[in-house]
């Protein structure tokens, strides 16, 4: 069973990586994209029971590892 | 008095920090493997610059699962003075010894230049011999020192009295043009609550002799023996 963990920075917390891409894409003359926010993205192998256990597991580790908890915010994925 | 230098797989300040406690203060220095579990009976901690772990996953996030942290957090905890020196700093916020998260910097640039910071208060052990408004010259190397917190965490700090060095410019005035990285109230160093654990992006241990371009960092280092030979040490484990 795999997690999918996505992690980015919070909607309050300004993003200089994500606007630099966004001005990029904008002298490209990519009008039709707005804002971005970069993120990270991590797939996890684990062993679980079920999808909630996976799920369990895959939060605590972003809680305590994964994530900083003062700028960024998760969201987990099983599939 | 003994200074214990923290070595982690990627810190590359810790030569400088040595020299600096050992040769230039003239004081005992042991450097620490990240792998031992305790501090060597140091009176005070040094968390030195670099790359620990190769600052994979996030700047500090790595080192601060250590082993020798938890000896680290105990001698913080204790009262013990712990100074964090950029990625120093940044693994203090990451163990929570200190609040607050580091970003890229604003312009994505790495910053390697001389900036100014003015003391903002002296009741810490690493600014005590320091005047309140007295400005330091120290060099700065970073690309992610854009020291961010919310605004709740924010007003604490200020109420606390806690923002122990903002950028300035020559003349002391907090300016946005003189703030390398783009750090929330142009904060360029904090303490605990406790006021016994610094951290700060500028490098003091890099500006401790006059032919490496600047000596204000000395003070710091000064201060905090002159800080422990008044209060008496606090053992290390």
């Amino acid at each position: 069973m795999k997690a999918r963990v996505y992690v980015t920075l919070k909607p309050s917390v300004f993003d200089p990586q994500g606007r630099t891409i966004a001005e990029a894409l904008h002298s490209l003359g990519y009008a039709g994209v707005g804002d971005v926010r970069q993120g990270k993205f991590f797939e996890l192998e684990v062993n679980a029971g079920s999808d909630d256990q996976a799920r369990a597991l895959a939060s605590e580790v972003a809680d305590k590892v994964l994530a900083n908890p003062v700028i960024e915010s998760y969201r987990v994925e099983i599939v | 008095m003994k200074f214990a230098v923290v070595v982690f797989p990627g810190s590359n300040c810790d030569h400088d920090a040595y020299h600096a406690t050992r040769h230039v203060l003239g004081q005992d220095a042991e450097f620490v493997w990240h792998k031992e579990t305790e501090l060597k009976g140091a009176d005070a901690v040094i968390l030195p610059g670099g790359f620990a772990h190769g600052d994979y996953l996030r700047t500090g996030a790595i080192a601060r699962f250590s082993p020798v942290m938890p000896a680290v957090i105990d001698f913080a905890r204790r009262g013990g003075p712990v100074l964090g020196i950029c990625n120093g700093f940044q693994i203090l916020l990451e163990a929570g010894l200190l609040p607050g998260a580091m970003l890229r910097n604003r312009d994505l640039k790495y910053h390697c230049e001389h900036i100014i910071v003015r003391v903002e208060q002296t009741d810490t052990p690493f600014t005590l011999q320091a005047s309140r408004g007295q400005r330091l010259r120290l060099p700065i190397a970073h690309g992610e020192g854009n020291y961010f917190a919310d605004a709740d965490v924010l007003q604490q700090l200020e109420a606390q009295r806690r923002v122990i060095f903002r950028y300035c410019d020559e003349s002391g005035e907090v300016t946005d043009a003189a703030n390398p990285n783009g750090s929330v109230h142009h904060i360029a160093g904090i303490c605990s609550e406790g006021r016994n654990i610094v951290g700060l992006m500028p490098h003091p241990e890099r500006a401790c002799e006059g032919p490496l371009g600047s000596a204000d960092g000395l003070v710091m280092l000064e201060s905090v023996v002159a800080a422990l030979s008044r209060e008496g040490a606090v053992r290390g484990a």
